[in-house]
């Protein structure tokens, strides 16, 4: 069992993507909660999906970070609810404070949409759990705005604790500034924070979970979830 | 221009795009001098943008009709039905004088235009395509222009969240001071959920929704019907600016309220804004119609009725309800966060009254409005096509593969990953064909579905011939379309032409017609929707006549569809099709002879039939591997595309016919396709061909990391992607010179 809820923004365009993803993965279904309730039901997973909330006006994920439900969904991360927030989702966790660091303009300046490898580096959290450690996957980004920003400080501190959840490499797992896609200091592509139960990442798992699409390494962090629900349940 | 009192002089009328004579006509048709709104009204009407008043008694000439035919032309778009209680909704539309002056909006307006076609039927829309023309790359606006046209289209597409799968890119010193930027969008709606735009009935409220109305746009379609000259720049402000958040939301509240049974008609307000939309919702019910301009939600202060009427102001709707649904309507525009403001009533007087502060600006009679454009049969002197020129005359390269190099590396052939790297082309999630291939492959969501679409033309065809390179551009998509293995179905064209007033021109534009509707009416592949852009040219110039194509094709299920990666090492790659080493018109010769001369290569309808429908079953069979349509660069460019795509190498086989090889390697013969096939198949397939007397023959063999000619040198894959791959990011990133 697991109760999921996908958070709809104005300007979430990879909600229903990700409803379907989890959907067909999983085998429950996902509720699609509007941005305007004050309430989000209660879930197992909370998404915060792909898009451009707001238009992407003022600030990727800025005027997201503040609709009515997020105090909600803030109060219940705080609480132990595990969240996943994908590209723009991510953007929105880091501005309301429950990620560190920021998302800035791809180093390119131009938007990038194409298939990455990414280096795991956790197998023990939440939504990482059926990977194997340094495992390669392959799953696509589609952002103008992903480059990870951070203090040194923040940086040390998310590699020392282990929240650095995945990082931008090549088909062999070299990590280095040719396979940095988009600037991000490190080549951080997804971060957690301290519990594992919130993650942020550029990259969108629910574009490659069949092999129709192109490859399924995105099925295991829905996998992963319902993994780590079912365990908690038992 | 925006002081209503003023006088109309020549110079008044003349400024608004009509001529001496078709003033004339408009006195003669109201008995009375207009007003300066309604003088405007016309103006936009009667421009070549919205009144087609050059092209239509061509356009009649086109097949539209065919079982699979659900709408024609007429509508907002076209509609196929794809079975099933599903129907595509699809048209492309221009944008290039808009975009030649205001790149990044000009072509982020063009794909919410586009959409807004495509959704206000009833269809979410679910591809987006493109067609562009740039300049030669050495003329110094040309990447200017690339970059802010590439951002613009993925700018609004991205945000929208409306894959953008496919589409196509030339350059060429003929589009050097007007570029073209063709649109293409294929929604997806269910039969029973069509939308149209008749106002049947009186006393129903109209509605507007979407963004407010301000000043921008205003006589975009009358900029658009005109040429460009020095000044044009100073036409800036006649570009619209586009939010594509809006469109977004736009989409979702339009599908939602659809959803409802509350809509009698719905129509976007495009070219020509408010008095587009009217008159034609008016005419097609029958009715007049009534607006009080002070109701329209206003974006700035002190707009008048002219400015109102004209505006281009993206992201509206215009729609009649069913009276008391109102509120219910209403509801959902505020969720969405949407203007949402009752403007006005229809009528039975079959007049269009248009009130602003208590005094009416416009009383027109609406069939007139609609309907009074003058029709011009404008004289035509047909092209006379070239002599065709033999292989031998083009010379043969000092080595095959370092010219096939050359080739994949230059502009017109190189790889335009740095262009849809830039798109969102997976977005929704059912993009199983990625740009790059033949056609793109979308699946219909919640089947095992599909839609092929692509867009297609070969300018320098269409120059030296005008009706046989439109049955080409026309075949070219067909064939796209069965390389992924789809049935297809229909086109969109979008003509682009010069100034159709010189004979010339004309005689291009009515054999590009011909040609296609020869072509359309042998493959049952009728015309549903389209649009036709004139006066593109500046300074006397014209552009290359430029029919650009775009074709959708259905997929009945999608675990049965090629692409054109080399994918088993061993494979036998076979081509279909007549081989008669076709060098006039060719890149090759391009390259070589540095220039085009002779007759593009023919057509035969019938055997890209019988060729066509043997790579379809072979494709549904599981008999190939891949599968590539031969077209630009000839067969040795179609082997390289398969051989990079899949990251896997060929053995060519040497040519030992009696033509000259280059001739075989680099011709740009119609009606071929390549198959990957294992050699266990292979027998079975060329006697399949000989059957049908299609000609057909081995080539090479899959396999290893280079392709390999018997007395070349080997050309490593490696070095060849380099090739391939530099040019265009190289081109975008150089140091600028100017």
């Amino acid at each position: 069992m697991l109760r999921a809820s996908v958070i709809v923004f104005p300007g979430s365009n990879c909600d229903r993507d990700v409803k379907v993803a989890i959907e067909k993965v999983t085998g429950f279904p996902v509720k699609m909660v509007w941005h305007g309730d004050a309430e989000v039901p209660a879930s197992d997973l909370i998404v915060l999906p792909g898009g451009f909330s707001y238009g992407d006006y003022l600030r990727c994920g800025a005027m997201a970070a503040h609709s009515p439900i997020m105090r909600d969904v803030i109060a219940k991360a705080k609480a132990g609810t595990p969240v996943l927030g994908i590209c723009n989702g991510f953007q929105v966790l880091c501005e309301s404070g429950l990620l560190p660091g920021v998302l800035m303009r791809n180093a390119s300046l131009k938007f990038i949409c194409r298939d990455v490898h990414l280096k795991c580096e956790q197998d023990k959290t939440f939504f990482t759990q059926c990977y194997r450690r340094d495992q390669v996957i392959k799953v696509p980004v589609a952002h103008a705005e992903g480059n990870f920003f951070a203090d040194t400080e923040t940086l040390d501190r998310l590699e020392g604790e282990g929240q650095v959840a995945f990082r931008y490499c090549d088909a062999d797992g070299n990590v280095s500034a040719a396979t940095n896609l988009n600037g991000a200091q490190r080549n951080i592509a997804g971060v957690t924070d301290k519990t594992g139960r919130i993650l942020g990442m550029m990259p969108h798992p629910e574009r490659l979970f069949e092999t129709a699409l192109g490859g399924t390494d995105g099925r295991r962090i829905f996998e992963s979830a319902l993994v780590s629900v079912t365990a908690a349940m038992a | 221009m925006q002081d209503t009192a003023a006088a109309i002089t020549p110079d008044v009328v003349a400024s608004h795009g009509l001529k001496p004579d078709e003033y004339q006509r408009l006195l003669e048709i109201l008995g009375r001098e207009p007003s300066f709104t309604e003088l405007g009204i016309f103006s936009v009407m009667w421009s070549e943008h919205c009144s087609y008043k050059s092209s239509r008694v061509w356009l009649k000439t086109l097949p539209t009709t065919g079982k699979q035919v659900i709408q024609g032309p007429g509508e907002n778009a076209g509609i196929v039905d794809l079975g099933d209680g599903d129907c595509a909704v699809f048209k492309m539309e221009s944008h290039n004088h808009p975009s030649y002056i205001e790149p990044y909006q000009g072509a982020a307006t063009g794909v919410g235009g586009i959409m807004r076609d495509v959704f206000t039927m009833g269809a979410r829309p679910v591809a987006n395509l493109n067609a562009l023309r740039f300049g030669a790359p050495e003329h110094h606006k040309t990447r200017h222009l690339v970059d802010g046209v590439v951002s613009g289209i993925g700018g609004y597409g991205n945000c929208v969240g409306v894959p953008t799968v496919g589409g196509e890119v030339n350059f060429d010193a003929g589009y050097n001071n007007n570029i073209l930027v063709n649109a293409m969008c294929v929604g997806l709606a269910r039969t029973d959920k069509i939308f149209y735009s008749a106002a049947k009935g009186v006393g129903l409220p109209v509605v507007y929704v979407g963004s407010k109305t301000g000043r921008d746009g205003i006589h975009g379609a009358t900029m658009a019907s005109a040429e460009f000259d020095d000044k044009s720049d100073e036409k800036r402000p006649t570009v619209q600016v586009g939010d594509p958040f809006t469109e977004k939301l736009l989409i979702e509240a339009c599908l939602e309220l659809m959803a409802m049974d509350v809509i009698i008609a719905i129509q976007d307000m495009g070219a020509a804004g408010l008095t587009s939309s009217t008159s034609e919702m008016a005419d097609k019910g029958e009715v007049g119609i009534e607006l009080n301009l002070d109701h329209v939600p206003q974006r700035e202060e002190g707009m008048t009725a002219y400015e109102m009427m004209l505006s281009e102001s993206q992201e509206r709707m215009l729609m009649i309800l069913k009276p008391g649904s109102e509120p219910k309507a209403e509801a959902i525009f505020v969720k969405w966060g949407l203007d949402f403001a009752v403007i006005g009533k229809t009528t039975d007087t079959g007049r269009m009254i248009i009130t602003h502060k208590g005094k009416v600006e416009a009383d027109l009679p609406v069939p007139v409005l609609a309907n009074s454009a003058p029709m011009y049969e404008r004289p035509w002197v047909a092209t006379v096509p070239p002599q065709p020129i033999l292989p031998e005359w083009v010379p043969a390269p000092n080595a095959v593969l370092g010219a096939l190099t050359s080739l994949m590396g230059s502009p017109a052939l190189c790889s335009r990953r740095w262009i849809w790297q830039q798109y969102d082309h997976m977005v929704m999630g059912d993009t199983i064909g990625r740009p790059g291939g033949d056609a793109a492959v979308v699946r219909i969501h919640g089947t095992i579905k599909g839609l092929a679409a692509t867009c297609d033309v070969t300018p320098r065809y269409v120059a030296a011939d005008p009706a046989m390179g439109t049955k080409q551009a026309v075949v070219e998509t067909w064939r796209n379309l069965i390389a992924v293995g789809a049935d297809p179905l229909a086109i969109t064209d979008n003509m682009n032409f010069a100034n159709p007033e010189r004979p010339e021109i004309m005689g291009q534009f009515v054999g590009s017609c011909q040609g296609m509707a020869e072509a359309c009416k042998a493959l049952d592949y009728p015309v549903v929707s389209g649009n036709v852009s004139l006066y593109n040219e500046t300074n006397g110039v014209g552009i290359p006549p430029t029919p650009a194509i775009g074709g959708v094709g259905l997929i009945p299920d999608t675990s049965k569809i090629a692409d054109i990666a080399l994918k088993r090492e061993g494979d036998l790659l076979l081509v279909i099709g007549d081989e008669r080493g076709w060098l006039g018109q060719s890149l090759y010769q391009q390259m070589v002879a540095g220039k085009l001369e002779g007759a593009p290569p023919p057509v035969d309808l019938q055997d890209e039939i019988k060729a066509g429908r043997l790579v379809r079953s072979l494709i549904r069979e599981g008999a190939v591997s891949a599968v590539h349509d031969l077209s630009d660069g000839g067969l040795l460019v179609g082997l390289a595309e398969m051989a990079l795509s899949g990251d896997m190498g060929i053995e060519l086989y040497p040519y030992t016919g009696k033509l000259p090889a280059h001739a075989i390697w680099f011709g740009e013969d119609q009606g071929r396709y390549i198959l990957s096939v294992t050699p266990q198949r292979a027998e079975e397939v060329l006697e399949r061909a000989r059957l049908l007397e299609l000609p057909a023959r081995i080539v090479g063999r899959a396999g290893g990391q280079s392709i390999t000619l018997k007395g070349e040198s080997e050309l490593a894959l490696a070095n060849l992607r380099s090739a391939h791959e530099a040019w265009l990011p190289g081109y975008m990133s150089a140091p600028h010179t100017n």
